[in-house]
């Protein structure tokens, strides 16, 4: 074969997988590259969507991390939701597939009883909330006034806004039960067996063999935890808004947050300022820092996946 | 890498990059200005608002009927139930499916929609057809709907915010007549507040700054305040009035039982725009309201005797009682829009036809928004209704000042009125100087 055919074969061979390739190339071109470097772009700029964006150097970047208010409260609060939510959505949903993998009668209905909540729509779901967690008139607070303990004023106090959205972030915990439902029950059970055998309790044997066998699913809900803990929006605005008594009107302006900004988050303010205060440059910053987040987080979680896995591998 | 761990990779990259998607593929708006349309010939325009109860949108559509007939030529495809983010989007998309006019309820954002250039200005359309803006339009009114002499926009019906009291639960406090300053006013609410356990039965008014129309704006508008400074600065510390009104609100919510109960019984409200209001149930005996209220209330079945009157004023201000806070709804031209001529018919007809205005008014029971409006036999005003119709057309009620950064300044303030009411500001001037800053900064920005 002479270098000319091969270099032609080769050729072929290059285009062939660039045309398969290509429908994935067109899509990370449109819909991931040039929105990130247009947003990088747009981050150095002023613009509000109407007028020409106007070069303003780091004036989006300095205003945003000096002058922005609700910035860092913003930051918090996600920060807050990425860790607690999280942590407490994972728990719970091993917990409740673990509890259901063990019932053997009614096993459908309980699966069907916990997965429900998990198809209520957001605004729905958060509306039912703040209702049962009013804290003048909602069943929770008269029950715990019936058992003679305090009643917070969950959506209405800045201390106890984000537990009460976790508390929402728990109740519709079903897509994870479901996945690890799935993964608890592809455990081999001859493991148990031997486990038993050799004397393990029940700790031992959670520690030992359910949890390494199903460590790349919980990395798996982690992950995908932390990236819709990054993304809340609908949960916490809805909640605020309704328990500010905002509920839309005669041209109120409302800013989210309420009480005190403890429901504010990253998106929402996203949104707040590109496309209610115009200012496309600033939410591209904030927009920015979003997915540095994210991405932050995902390559810890990724770096210390082996504890996370249990075998180190 | 595990093939697992790619894909979770994968999965991360692209959920955080959708909002970057969304905001960066949306930037593609355009500021052209076209209004070289002929309004004589076959067109049909698109017109956005805002309303969606059955008997307002009867009420636009009725005039819309009578705008067609008068101008056979021009066709309005009218959607309603549009909120102003909607409008926002497409304003700034614009295409043939986005509106060429637009009204929107929120007066907040029209310093906005004339710096950016999102509305057209309409002074050389008025001028074309001899409309005397300052003969048509009181002048509160025009103040509202401009920014820096382009007047992009022009009021569609006024909004003026007055007390709704219960006129039974009066009575049976011994009270003869509506409280006039804000000592009497402190005394009434006192008087009506029943309570109730550790909540109420009854509250005087609701006062703080959550309690649905009782804006911290709204309540400034009693004492008369200056936004901003003749050289266009933030102007909250320098002028003593907004001390003055965040103070006397504070107290009043001290002497009705507190912050924090107050918030604990205001959670238990209904929905403002419904029937289950905490002033046609009766968990408030007074309501700082617009002028839709009393007949609102009505509708709900109220059994008791409605009252309304003009907010109490300072007591050092006790010659001006009468005015309040004026606001309303606000109609403009796409500036993306290439039926200008046409959709400037419309805004005409609808904004300066004294017919078409007085129809409306009576339609969705707002203050008319036009001189001759005002006047007209034809409204129909009952007692309660007259009295905004008063505070539209006194002398010194007022309004928040446009900005080019819409209401962001507002928010800004408010956010301070709800520290200051709950008792997190020990430094009142301190903390208004503080507030100052930033608002003087994010207008900067949205210059």
């Amino acid at each position: 074969m002479t270098t000319h055919t091969l270099r032609t074969k080769r050729r072929r061979a290059a285009l062939r997988t660039a045309a398969f390739m290509s429908p994935w190339l067109i899509g990370f071109a449109v819909f991931f590259a040039y929105p990130l470097l247009s947003t990088v772009y747009f981050s150095f700029t002023k613009y509000d969507g109407f007028r020409p964006p106007v070069f303003n150097g780091l004036d989006n970047w300095t205003y945003v991390f000096t002058q922005y208010p609700l910035f860092w409260p913003a930051m918090r609060n996600t920060l807050w939701l990425v860790v607690v939510m999280v942590a407490c959505r994972v728990v719970f949903g091993l917990g409740i597939g673990m509890l259901i993998t063990k019932v053997k009668t009614g096993t459908g209905i309980f699966r069907t009883l916990f997965y429900l909540p998990y198809l209520a729509p957001p605004v729905a779901a958060t509306l039912a909330f703040v209702f049962l967690l009013n804290p003048g008139t909602g069943p929770v607070n008269t029950l715990l006034d019936g058992a003679g303990l305090p009643q917070p004023g969950w959506f209405t106090d800045a201390d106890w806004a984000k537990p009460a959205l976790t508390m929402l972030a728990v109740w519709g915990v079903g897509d994870l039960m479901v996945i690890f439902m799935a993964a608890l029950l592809d455990v081999p059970k001859e493991q148990y067996e031997a486990a038993e055998l050799d004397g393990a309790g029940a700790w031992q044997r959670f520690r030992h063999i359910t949890l390494p066998n199903i460590s790349p699913i919980i990395l798996f809900a982690v992950v995908t935890g932390v990236i819709q803990a990054m993304q809340y929006y609908t949960q916490p605005l809805v909640a605020g808004k309704v328990a500010a008594g905002v509920i839309g009107g005669s041209g109120q302006q409302f800013e989210p947050g309420y009480p005190d900004k403890s429901t504010l988050t990253l998106p929402q303010i996203v949104y707040n300022v590109g496309f209610q205060r115009f200012d496309y440059g600033t939410a591209c910053v904030l927009a920015l820092v979003l997915f540095a987040l994210c991405m932050a987080f995902t390559a810890l979680l990724m770096r210390r996946r082996g504890g996370l896995i249990g075998g180190g591998h | 890498m595990p093939r697992t761990s790619r894909l979770n990779t994968a999965a991360a990259t692209a959920a955080a990059l959708a909002a970057i998607s969304l905001l960066a593929t949306a930037c593609t708006g355009s500021t052209e200005n076209a209004a070289g349309d002929d309004p004589t010939k076959d067109v049909t325009i698109n017109f956005w608002h805002g309303w969606s109860a059955p008997s307002e949108v009867k009420a636009i559509e009725d005039n819309i009927k009578r705008f067609e007939a008068a101008h056979p030529n021009i066709k309005v495809k009218v959607t309603g139930n549009m909120t102003d983010d909607k409008i926002n989007q497409s304003l700034r998309a614009g295409g043939d499916k986005a509106p060429d006019v637009v009204s929107s309820f929120t007066t907040d954002s029209v310093g906005k929609f004339c710096n950016s250039g999102a509305f057209a200005d309409l002074n050389p359309f008025m001028e074309k057809s001899k409309v005397d803006k300052a003969k048509v339009f009181p002048q509160s009114l025009l103040n509202y709907t401009s920014f820096k002499g382009n007047q992009c926009t022009l009021p569609l019906l006024n909004d003026a915010y007055g007390l709704v009291y219960n006129k039974d639960a009066f009575k049976a406090a011994g009270i003869t007549a509506a409280p006039k300053t804000w000592s009497e006013f402190v005394e009434v609410a006192q008087k009506l507040t029943k309570s109730k356990g550790d909540s109420y039965e009854q509250v005087g008014i609701m006062p703080t700054f959550h309690g649905y129309e009782t804006t911290p704006m709204r309540l400034a508008a009693q004492w008369s305040p200056a936004y901003f400074t003749p050289d266009g600065k933030s102007g909250l510390a320098k002028d003593p009035a907004f001390a003055k009104m965040l103070t006397a609100q504070k107290d009043l919510v001290e002497k009705l039982g507190g912050y924090e109960k107050l918030e604990k019984f205001r959670a238990s409200f209904g929905d403002e725009w419904g029937a289950e209001h905490p002033f046609h149930k009766g968990q408030v005996a007074m309501q700082m309201d617009g002028e839709w209220r009393s007949s609102m209330a009505r509708e709900a079945g109220v059994t008791f005797e409605i009252g309304t009157a003009p907010l109490p004023v300072p007591d050092d201000q006790a010659a001006d009682y009468g005015k309040g806070y004026v606001s309303g709804t606000i109609m403009g031209i796409a500036a993306g829009s290439k039926k200008q001529n046409a959709a400037w018919e419309l805004v005409k007809y609808m904004t300066t036809d004294t017919e078409a205005v007085v129809a409306f008014a009576n339609g969705i029971h707002n203050v008319p928004s036009t001189i001759e409006a005002l006047a007209s036999p034809k409204l129909e005003v009952d007692e309660n209704f007259k009295t905004f119709i008063d505070i539209a057309k006194h002398p010194k009620s007022n309004t928040t000042p446009p900005q080019a950064d819409g209401g962001t300044y507002q928010l800004t303030f408010t956010d301070l009125a709800y520290q200051h009411e709950k008792g997190a500001v020990s430094d009142l001037p301190g903390a208004l100087a503080t507030t100052d800053t930033q608002i003087d900064t994010d207008i900067a920005k949205a210059k």
